[in-house]
């Protein structure tokens, strides 16, 4: 049955770092909110989240984020080693005579040590993993993620980031870069995906990493090339070929890089792109129609 | 007393494993008599808290010293809870390596001489 529902989450990623996923995600969030669209922007780049250079949103709120990991208690466990055997990660080892050591930084918090404990004797404790700020700029909602330093909870924090996304907005998530467990849990859910790459070998090798993960994950997605003008036509063969719509191609012009390198929007300082940014838009509202009309 | 040798090989004439998590085998060798086991190391390909494993492992093996090449911080905090002596550093063969423990020729670590996940690719 058609459901009508339009886009509600836009992710954009890309294989390659530096291809310029930010620089679209903020762009394509103030297009969308001047063309009186519900935006709210998600930073789960939380390694490196840097949305909020170009938005500068007031932070209006903040929260801890913290992930589930044992705590044991010496006097109840009996020694008998049940919850080092579950932990795939080495994250938690009895040695004997209620000796129970605890790695939090291995803990994938999966519960497995507390459900498997017969003594009772694991509580679930917290370890501080990162915040999540949350914000306006202009008429766009904020949420950006930042992983603590040092900590490798990376999809937890996401997971949390995750949590914000309002039915009622349209989302526009900004990706890490790569294609590894952190960018496998934002993509997990979302109703398209933008892949940004620039035309050289190596933007080209990272998008046919790309490619292939959201073809697995099974999401509809389509391709932006940044700089366009650079390196050689190779990414736009393998896109004719493979049958990928390139959505967008901006142009390798020292203005829009000297207004990044300054943290500002390109359609606000550059009226001559707002058009394409329009049609961006366009195109990711209308992708997600076509799609259910199919269904 | 029962020691463990990380070891590339099965037997006394293997060469020393530099690495202690991801250690091919721990031989468990019995100081007095020289009677040995191999232990395979299960963890040698695992993702990670193999330092971890394999203290358990050869604790599990009722050996109260370890003589290795390099060791992590997970895994010494591990053996330390254990009450197993460690002595990083070695190299050449198994058997050269329990002579020279039997000589007193060694020195206990008190510290990991590696960062974590340093047997990787090595």
């Amino acid at each position: 049955m058609a459901d009508m529902h339009r886009v509600e989450t836009i992710a954009v990623a890309s294989g390659k770092g530096g291809t310029g996923k930010t620089t679209i995600a903020v762009n394509l969030a103030f297009t969308a909110a001047q063309l009186g669209e519900k935006v709210r922007y998600l930073d789960c780049d939380v390694e490196e989240p840097n949305g909020h250079i170009f938005l500068k949103p007031d932070i209006t709120s903040s929260e801890n984020v913290s992930a589930e990991v044992p705590v044991v208690d010496p006097d109840k466990c009996t020694g008998c080693g049940k919850c080092g055997r579950i932990c795939q990660f080495g994250a938690i080892v009895c040695l004997d005579g209620n000796n129970v050591l605890t790695f939090e930084q291995l803990c994938h918090s999966c519960g497995g040590c507390i459900r498997v404990c017969p003594a009772g004797a694991i509580k679930p404790g917290a370890l501080a993993i990162g915040q999540i700020e949350l914000g306006r700029s202009g008429q766009i909602d904020f949420v950006g993620g930042r992983l603590k330093i040092g900590s490798v909870r990376t999809p937890a924090m996401i997971k949390e980031v995750k949590k914000r996304i309002r039915p009622d907005r349209l989302s526009i998530i900004d990706v890490a870069p790569g294609t590894s467990c952190a960018v496998v849990e934002t993509l997990k859910d979302v109703d398209f995906v933008l892949l940004v790459t620039e035309p050289t070998p190596f933007g080209l090798n990272d998008l046919k990493l790309a490619v292939d993960l959201v073809r697995r994950m099974d999401l509809s997605f389509a391709v932006v090339i940044n700089r366009y003008g650079i390196g050689n036509e190779d990414a736009e063969k393998y896109c004719q070929a493979e049958g990928i719509e390139i959505v967008l191609k901006l142009p390798d012009d020292r203005r829009i890089a000297e207004i990044c390198s300054t943290g500002r929007i390109i359609v606000d300082a550059l009226s001559e792109y707002q058009q394409q940014f329009s049609e961006l838009y366009e195109y990711v509202k209308s992708v997600k129609a076509e799609i259910d009309d199919e269904r | 007393m029962k020691i463990a040798v990380t070891s590339t090989g099965k037997n006394l004439d293997s060469q020393v494993d530099p690495r202690f998590g991801r250690a091919a085998y721990f031989i468990i060798v019995d100081t007095e008599t020289m009677e040995f086991t191999a232990v395979e190391n299960a963890d040698v390909d695992a993702g990670g808290g193999t330092g971890i494993n394999s203290a358990k492992a050869v604790l599990d093996a009722g050996a109260q010293a370890v003589l290795t090449g390099n060791c992590g911080p997970n895994a010494v905090r591990t053996l330390s809870a254990g009450n197993v002596k460690l002595y990083t550093g070695l190299q050449g063969t198994v058997a050269q390596a329990v002579e020279q423990f039997k000589a007193g020729a060694l020195k206990e670590a008190s510290s990991a001489n590696v960062e974590p996940h340093s047997g990787l690719n090595g």
